[in-house]
């Protein structure tokens, strides 16, 4: 090939590859810039730990929206996980063909519906029925974490699926010919061989249902508080941004942005460990 | 291999009768019968795509993997018909063992590649598994190597001491048979001589069969050896079956000269 158009499409590769990092440092200094300032003048520990929020008596405190973030969070993968590893093994190791290629697909879909979809869907059937058969507003963590499960499945059955068709044949094969059944082949062999895969599912699961909101506003509640149980509202670290950013101002604007940073670094902090975890061999 | 070994050793532990293997429309194996002395070292040889390793994986019934795999005819372990609806796949793959061509052990400490099986067949104290784990390292001469490092991951070995320790994990659940398909194809020849030693004393305690491309290989280790060819209509089949030192010094069948010749030439 000419050694100068070569040179010109290397140039044109590489200009567009810079712009997509590029938007990447736009945002996170973008983010910096707006929302480091009231931190600092906060406190990085009373910001991250403060118990209230009353933007309009300048107190900015998010402990109760990491709580929020965090059950939600965690109920997301206690319902999600589960479901989600069981399907890969079946779609990996049990199901049929053509069985395969009606759920592959289906699951895909499930990725594609719209977040604003689930939430409104969560609040016309899910959020009535908590509240009607389990008390409370129904406007609860448990709606949320019921949302955020189906959502999350997507990720963990496909990368879970995944590491589990990567393994090399020869490990089946060799506990097959040890005698040990189909359950025991998947239990103590292909489950930890594929461990770090799995993980890695988990835990990019796991940053979708944290960064989520649409979905969360709509079912959540909102309610900027300790949750005492899972039947209560609570707000998270997205939807607290999602709902004031259309009115703040000054001060409390900074805090939406500071906000976004703690996001930014605990969803930094998930995808780092999933990425050197799965990495690791 | 003295003619003793051979003499002594005349009772029938595996037996193949008109056994076809199809693999969907594919005739892959036609009409095999063959019966393997016990505590034998039986070698399969014969060019690439033969069926050779088809034809060692219809004894523990490996082809059950494979869906469109269909074997006809009977086998034999014993007196136990290995085909037989009610025969229980799990329990034959205890009584024969296998180890494959690339060393396969899995991604979990030496001590968990060995017990893995025993624990699944219901041994669960401690000592007894640590029992295992010496006896068949021992057996394996790896137990002065690793008894140190039992925890570390098996994959740190190196691929002639995985292969030792893959034949261990085979030892571990007590067969009666080892199949081995090329099992030193993939190791140096320091390490094949190792493991070519290994299989000649657990014969005294084994019935081994191995698949093996090394003309060589088979003239050290073997008492009998079968020999297979593809034929016309591309199906695999036993040309010629007999004593090693027989086959080698006086093949009753051209084809098995002709091959045997070529690849030592
Ligand atoms: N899983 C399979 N599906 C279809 N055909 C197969 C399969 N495994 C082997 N064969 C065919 O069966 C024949 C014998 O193969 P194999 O037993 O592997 O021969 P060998 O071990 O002597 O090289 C070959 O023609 C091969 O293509
Ligand atoms: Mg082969």
């Amino acid at each position: 090939m000419n050694s100068n158009s070569e040179k010109l499409s290397h140039a044109v590769f590489f200009a567009l590859a810079l712009s997509s990092i590029s938007a990447l440092v736009l945002i996170t200094v973008f983010i910096l810039v707006q929302g480091a300032p009231i931190i600092a003048e906060i406190g990085l520990f009373k910001f991250v730990f403060g118990m209230t929020w009353a933007p309009l008596k300048g107190e900015f405190g998010i402990f109760p929206m990491i709580v929020g973030s965090v059950s939600a969070t965690i109920g997301a993968a206690i319902l999600g996980v589960p479901i989600g590893i069981c399907c890969a093994i079946f779609l990996a190791e049990f199901a049929p063909p053509l069985m395969r290629n009606i759920f592959r697909p289906a699951i895909q879909l499930l990725a594609g519906i719209p977040s604003v979809v689930y939430g409104f869907w969560g609040l016309i059937f899910i959020v009535p029925s908590i509240r009607d058969h389990l008390g409370g507003p129904g406007l609860s963590i448990l709606a949320g974490s019921i949302i955020l499960a189906i959502m999350i499945l997507p990720t963990v059955i496909s990368i879970t699926e995944v590491s589990i068709l990567a393994l090399p044949s020869s490990y089946k094969e060799g506990a097959l010919a040890l005698g040990l059944n189909r359950w025991q082949t998947i239990s103590s062999v292909i489950l930890p061989a594929a461990k770090s895969g799995i993980i890695a599912a988990v835990i990019l699961g796991i940053g979708r249902a944290i960064g989520e909101t649409m979905a969360v506003i709509m079912v959540l509640g909102n309610a900027v508080a300790l949750p005492e149980s899972v039947l209560d509202p609570v707000r998270t670290l997205t939807t607290n941004i999602g709902i004031e950013m259309g009115y703040a101002v000054g001060a409390h604007r900074q805090a939406l942005f500071a906000t976004g940073i703690v996001l930014f670094v605990i969803i930094m902090v998930l995808n780092t460990t999933a990425q050197y975890i799965a990495r690791r061999k | 291999m003295s003619n003793d070994s051979i003499q002594t050793a005349t009772e029938i532990k595996l037996k193949m009768n008109k056994v076809d293997l199809h693999y969907g429309a594919f005739k892959a194996l036609s009409n095999v019968s063959m019966d393997i002395q016990r505590n034998s070292i039986t070698a399969f040889i014969g060019p690439s795509g033969c069926g050779k390793s088809s034809l060692l994986r219809i004894f523990n019934r490996m082809n059950d993997l494979i869906p469109i795999a269909r074997v006809d005819g009977e086998v034999f372990l014993d007196d136990l018909s290995i085909y037989d609806k009610s025969t229980d796949v799990t329990y034959l793959r205890t009584k024969i063992g296998m180890v494959f061509q690339k060393p396969n052990v899995f991604p979990t400490s030496i001590y968990d590649n060995l017990v893995i099986g025993p624990k699944k067949h219901g041994i669960k104290h401690k000592i007894d598994l640590d029992d295992i784990v010496e006896r068949c390292l021992d057996q394996v001469a790896l137990w002065g190597e690793t008894k140190d490092i039992l925890q570390k991951p098996a994959q740190s070995l190196t691929p002639g001491d995985q292969q030792r320790l893959c034949i261990a994990r085979a030892l571990a659940i007590e067969p009666d048979v080892i199949l081995m398909d090329e099992s030193c194809s993939a190791l140096d020849p320091v390490s094949t001589a190792k493991v070519e030693e290994l299989m000649m004393e657990l014969q005294e305690k084994y019935t081994i069969i191995i698949v093996t491309h090394n003309m060589e290989q088979a003239l050290r280790v073997s008492d009998y050896c079968a020999f297979m060819m593809i034929n016309p209509e591309r199906a695999g089949e036993l040309v010629e079956y007999s004593l090693t030192v027989d086959m080698f010094s006086n093949p009753t069948d051209q084809r098995t000269e002709d091959y045997i010749t070529g690849r030592f030439g």
